[in-house]
């Protein structure tokens, strides 16, 4: 126990190697075993009901929760500085378990008109389907976040480093208004992970992500998380029935007074990954803790990366335009210097001076980048939002989503910086 | 004693070492918290004694429920307490008048007292406010991390099997503990 026995907090690198992987309690494997299992052996009948009863800590079936995938769930919290977490099948079944928990039909939550397209579609489209109404306000125009908030209001959903535009969120800022609200803000850290910005240190109360991305990293699993980041105070208001008020479903229990400040992370899984079942399976688990290994290595040589290459799409002839937050002339570059300082990711957009048809034509030549539906790859993957990703929004949301006809997205691999600059030349000056 | 951060040897060594511990404000109702917590340590060989006016002379999972402290007929090791703040201070004067005293006295989650932590220190009582002892037996013995808590602990020895089963893991470091008792 290096920690808190010492009065030590290990620094970022630690945690990502060892947080929530003690070696195996049974064979004393220090890899985390993939435990392939479906259900647990109760010690006795009266652990088992302990264990339904929620009275003691335990496993019980691998829909509610697995030992590997615990390893991963410990292993995020400890890197976002959160209370706990919980690891489900996808970053949507994340954001879909979230306001399960915190939304009620005819409810509202206010969200970030600069998303990811497939949340965008999610919360416009699914989420509306059960009752739970968007209300989309500007990044840009801080303001506009606190007009949107109403007496039905439960939520507000931001991310750190939007997809794909490059844009830096004031997560401070927005937390106040959220905390003048009495609503939990909750943070999709997806494209920034915890090694470039916590967003718990400027006021999120819940974290998101998808695994999916660079927490995993190399691009072989598909898992998303929501951590808690024990700062909300559930009961105050009496707004969050599945925290504050006896839940039916466990003889009437009162989740945040028994759970206290990591009763978020148990009503996700007791209520909504027990009842609506988005389960991750272990082996994805296990190779997804397994990248987050690297992270810190992985994310910086990602950053240093794309800053090159953005540096040198500037000074390109065919380019119109960069949107990358790391650049000194870009329009979020101080944000980037507050929220995410060793590096502004690797994501970026760029404009082609030739509209459309040059985006097709750099996607076509380019032979180091994969065309890909993915970001967050050791891998260099290049895709054209307009036809893809963001092709169900209108026009004008694709724009406003930074999508626009003439924009292709980049995510930077971490190969040799050289070799991604010259696959780039090639894609761009190809006939 | 820094009430604000516990270091952790400081909550392993209490829970390491008491052996019967008195409940103070235990609610004979299985959904409530301190019933969690009575069952919780009752299962992991300890000691436990309801005490709670309003139950006297009845049984809780077992155990004879006592109206006061000073009623409990054998020594107590320590006294944990699910009475609000503002009531804690007669039940640690009535805890330092125990004999022996008890080692420690220990005030659950949402509850401080620091008038009465300061008397039973003085007395040469351990004190402990403002957390459980369920989930800080749980965060160091690693059971806790199976619900994917930040049990802001690393360590390159395994957990420790209390030897009653798969799934309860003891306080020990790189020792087998051994079951005490039922």
């Amino acid at each position: 126990m290096i920690m808190a026995d010492a009065e030590r907090i290990p620094g970022f690198n630690t945690l990502a190697v060892h947080a929530g992987a003690k070696p195996d309690p049974t064979t004393g494997a220090r890899a985390t075993p993939i435990y392939q299992t479906t259900s647990f052996v109760f010690d006795d009948v009266e652990h088992a009901a302990s264990l339904f009863g929620l009275q003691a800590f335990g496993n019980i079936y691998t829909r509610i929760g697995n030992p590997t995938n615990a390893v991963l769930e410990e292993r995020v919290a400890a890197l976002e500085g959160g209370t706990a977490a919980l690891a489900v099948a996808s970053g949507h079944a994340a954001q879909v378990v979230v306001m399960q928990t915190l939304l009620m039909p005819g409810d509202e939550f206010i969200a970030s008109k600069k998303l990811y397209g497939g949340s965008i579609n999610q919360f416009n489209h699914a989420f509306k389907s059960f009752g739970w109404n968007v209300v989309w306000a500007d990044p840009d125009d801080i303001a506009s976040f606190e007009a949107a908030v109403s007496p039905k209001t439960k939520a507000i959903f931001i991310e750190s480093i939007a997809n794909p535009g490059g844009v830096i969120t004031d997560i401070e800022a927005i937390g106040k208004i959220a905390r003048k609200a009495n609503v939990p803000l909750i943070v999709d850290n997806t494209l920034a992970t915890p090694y470039l910005c916590k967003p718990i240190e400027f006021g999120a109360d819940i974290v998101v992500h998808s695994l999916t991305k660079f927490l995993g990293g190399h691009g072989n699993s598909i898992g998303g998380i929501i951590v808690d980041a024990g700062t909300f105070n559930w009961s105050r208001d009496k707004k969050y029935p599945m925290l504050c008020e006896p839940r039916p479903e466990y003889s009437g229990i009162v989740l945040h007074e028994t759970f206290g400040n990591f009763a978020f992370a148990i009503a996700c899984r007791v209520l909504g990954l027990r009842d609506l079942g988005p389960a991750l399976s272990p082996f994805n688990a296990f190779l997804i803790s397994t990248g987050i290994e690297t992270l810190p290595l992985r994310m910086q040589r990602h950053c240093d990366n794309a800053l090159a290459v953005a540096t040198w799409l500037a000074s390109r002839p065919e380019v119109a335009w960069v949107s990358y937050p790391g650049l000194p002339s870009d329009k979020y570059h101080a944000l980037a210097e507050k929220y995410v300082p060793k590096g502004a990711g690797a994501v970026m957009t760029v404009g082609l001076k030739g509209g459309f048809e040059a985006g097709v034509k750099l996607v076509s030549n380019v032979k180091l980048f994969s065309h890909v539906a993915n970001i967050g790859d050791t891998k260099s993957l290049i895709i054209h939002p307009a036809s893809t990703t963001h092709k169900q929004l209108s026009d004008a949301q694709k724009v406003q989503a930074g999508a626009g006809p003439d924009v292709v997205r980049l995510s930077i691999g971490i190969e040799d910086k050289e070799d991604i600059i010259a696959d780039l030349e090639l894609g761009l000056t190809a006939k | 004693m820094n009430h604000d951060s516990y270091p952790d040897a400081y909550i392993r060594g209490i829970l390491n070492t008491v052996k019967t511990i008195a409940m103070v404000g235990i609610s004979p109702k299985e959904n409530r918290p301190s019933y969690f917590v009575f069952k919780y340590f009752l299962e992991r060989g300890k000691r436990m004694i309801p005490v709670n006016p309003g139950q006297t002379g009845k049984d809780i999972l077992g155990q004879k429920v006592y109206a006061r402290l000073a009623d409990i007929p054998e020594p107590v090791d320590m006294v944990d307490i699910f009475r609000a703040s503002e009531f804690v201070l007669p039940v640690v004067q009535e805890a330092l008048a125990l004999k022996p005293l008890p080692q420690v006295i220990w005030m659950q989650l949402q509850i401080r007292n620091d008038e009465a932590a300061s008397l039973a220190e003085a007395a040469g009582v351990k004190v402990v406010m403002n957390r459980c002892p369920k989930i800080e037996y749980g965060r160091l013995s690693s059971e806790i991390s199976w619900m994917g808590i930040n049990s802001r602990t690393l360590s390159s020895k395994r957990a420790q099997n209390l030897g009653t089963g798969f799934q309860r893991m003891g306080l020990g470091q790189g020792k087998k503990e051994e079951p005490s008792g039922s």
